[in-house]
């Protein structure tokens, strides 16, 4: 029995901080196919690109992790301007289709530019002392990156949903999600309000690349591999909803690791088997509008 | 009544056989007798050709946007290789009547669900199901080998006589008819009124329902035939490579197979031949010299083709022969 609340414990943990993982790569994505319908497909290359700038500023510069995380954070975020303004605006009246295969395109060019660079395998880093091993939570030992990695998630959470739901900027943006026509025509700027929303989305993506690295590794195939699951996650959530992020993030992130610890062969069965359910029953995601 | 007998003038112009559409078939009898060292690449890019042909039934046509088209292509595959492995049943033509049947099956019972939704939900569900299915191959090991393959895959000569030899000559001309007589069927589909009908139901659905068309029927029975042609390119695969693994059914199969029809042009059956051969066969000189090179061209030619040709190659063409024509008047 004990054996069991304790492996219960550990795959509760571990799914929290995979979900964390997973929420903070997919609101940016949330929001960019909420407010603007687009379908970015190269939202897990950002997120790869970010990982791989936090490795290079480690181990070629020297740099602590957090500040990495935050240039990372920033490199991305700038990066993205530009893209959304010259690139992804340009596709914003075309249909999925065009929209995938544009998005596609410049996840290969990403992987293929990265893997020129860095190679094919994944890189290592050397964590800062204070996250390495367990921390003690009062309540018992748990390993340390994890316990960083859903403390980061949680003020991230509180900053998000603090500006969504309190101030102006975040009051424009669920009316742009809501119903865009009527948010312009009140005097909102719905395109500047996008490349703000869409560079912080990139943004929040690289740090989820950077603290991936420990969690689930990285590689340059990482922008493929995870884009699937960063998809559903946004799929079930409902499109432009922070809450149904977080909701998804946290069901796939819990079940996908209780999937991998009872049945390692079924590998990912579980979170489709779910994603499809779901999708059946809610085609607009547990939190989307119909 | 002039309306009338213009358009059904300008449907029976578009069904007439026009002479350039014996180029693909004679540069494949062409490349059997100068290019002998191609016919196994051949034999893989027509079979490739099948299987975008088959997406181009329901993307190019009917307007159904898949991320999942590979479910159908790994279900013919893996039913023809199992019938083959476990049953000894090796005979080739009903081998591939087995994996058409197997990916129409499929087709019938995931289409019955799939096509109730539209837009980013159709697009994550056809995902999921694919990737679903591949979850299913990789757990239930003792059929389908997992992820070591499937092996033990020993298919009859055909007629009884032609052995896949070594430099597969016999299977590029088997895979070549198999072909031809699949686009014979298209062609015939496309050019009949439920082609025409699939078409309007692409370009204008509500229209379709108000004029009485049974769309999501339509729909069903496209989806149907398209998963049917897909599962035959499986089979294909299967007999031609004597192996199967999970990779029939990735997430990177059905993208590819997007690619290659985008970038020959969607909803003209042709486009499926351009995109495919030029794509493969890039890809086959490129990617020798360096993968890398590779993908990051393949990723720029992809942004290229979105921002400025939409009409992938084919209709980059006619966008210049019409450019043309109305030069020279």
């Amino acid at each position: 029995m004990e054996q069991f609340a304790k492996a219960l414990v550990s795959i509760l943990f571990d799914g929290i901080a995979y979900a964390m993982l997973l929420f903070i790569i997919s609101v940016g994505l949330s929001i960019t196919m909420g407010l603007m319908g687009f379908v970015n497909l190269a939202h897990g290359a950002f997120a790869m690109a970010g990982g791989y700038i936090v490795v290079a500023l480690m181990n070629q510069l020297g740099m602590p992790f957090l500040p990495s995380l935050a240039v990372s954070f920033l490199a991305i975020a700038i990066v993205s301007i530009p893209m959304e303004r010259y690139v992804y605006s340009r596709l914003y009246s075309a249909g999925e289709l065009d929209q995938v295969l544009l998005s596609i395109g410049l996840v290969f060019m990403t992987i293929a530019a990265v893997t020129f660079v860095f190679g094919p395998n994944p890189p290592s880093i050397e964590m800062p002392g204070f996250l390495k091993g367990q921390w003690n939570l009062g309540f018992g030992l748990f390993p340390a990156y994890r316990s960083f990695t859903i403390l980061v998630g949680a003020v991230l959470i509180a900053v998000l949903w603090f500006v969504f739901e309190k101030t102006l900027i975040g009051a424009r943006i669920r009316a742009a999600v809501d119903n865009r026509a009527m948010a312009q025509s009140v005097g909102i700027d719905v395109d500047k309000l996008f490349v703000a929303t869409f560079a912080v989305g990139s943004g929040l993506a690289a740090i989820g690349g950077g603290l991936a690295i420990e969690i689930v590794g990285m590689a340059p195939t990482f922008a493929i591999y995870y884009l699937v699951y960063f998809l559903i996650v946004v799929a079930v959530g409902g499109l432009g909803s922070t809450a149904g992020v977080f909701l998804a993030a946290l069901i796939l992130g819990i079940i996908d690791t209780a999937g991998k610890y009872y049945w390692p062969d079924g590998g990912a069965f579980f979170i489709y088997l779910i994603t499809i359910a779901i999708l059946l029953v809610k085609p607009a995601g547990l939190f989307g509008r119909e | 009544m002039s309306d009338l007998s213009s358009t059904e003038h300008h449907l029976r112009r578009a069904e007439r056989w026009h002479p350039a559409e014996a180029l693909p078939w004679l540069a494949a009898i062409a490349v059997f007798f100068l290019l002998p060292d191609y016919t196994v690449l051949g034999t893989q890019i027509m079979i490739m050709i099948l299987f975008a042909l088959s997406l181009d039934l329901i993307l190019g046509y009917a307007g159904i946007v898949t991320l999942g088209h590979a479910a159908y292509f790994g279900a013919g595959a893996y039913a023809t290789g199992m019938v083959s492995a476990h049953l000894g049943w090796g005979e080739p033509f009903s081998g591939l009547l087995i994996g058409g049947a197997a990916g129409a099956l499929l087709g019938l019972v995931s289409g019955a669900v799939l096509l109730r939704y539209h837009g980013l939900t159709l697009l994550m569900l056809t995902l999921a199901t694919a990737i679903l299915l591949q979850e299913l191959a990789n757990a239930t090991e003792v059929w389908t080998g997992g992820f070591d393959g499937l092996t033990g895959i020993s298919i009859e000569p055909l007629f009884g006589v032609f052995e896949n030899d070594l430099f597969g000559r016999n299977y590029y001309l088997y895979v070549l008819g198999v072909l031809f007589v699949a686009f014979l069927l298209c062609r015939r589909l496309v050019h009949s009124p439920f082609g025409r009908t699939l078409v309007g139901i692409r370009e204008n659905v509500a229209r379709m329902h108000a004029i009485g068309t049974p769309v999501y029927a339509r729909l069903l029975l496209a989806y149907v035939i398209s998963a049917g042609l897909a599962g035959v390119a499986g089979a294909l695969f299967a007999q031609s490579n004597a192996y199967v693994t999970l990779d029939v059914l990735s997430f990177a199969r059905s993208g590819a197979v997007l690619i290659f029809l985008i970038l020959g042009g969607t909803g003209k059956l042709y486009g499926a031949f351009i995109g495919t051969s030029v794509y493969l066969i890039l890809e086959d000189e490129l990617a020798k010299l360096s993968p890398e090179f590779w993908e990051f061209g393949l990723g720029l030619v992809l942004v290229l083709v979105v921002l400025f040709f939409r009409r992938g190659v084919l209709g980059a063409f006619e966008d210049l022969a019409a450019k043309l024509r109305t030069g020279r008047s």
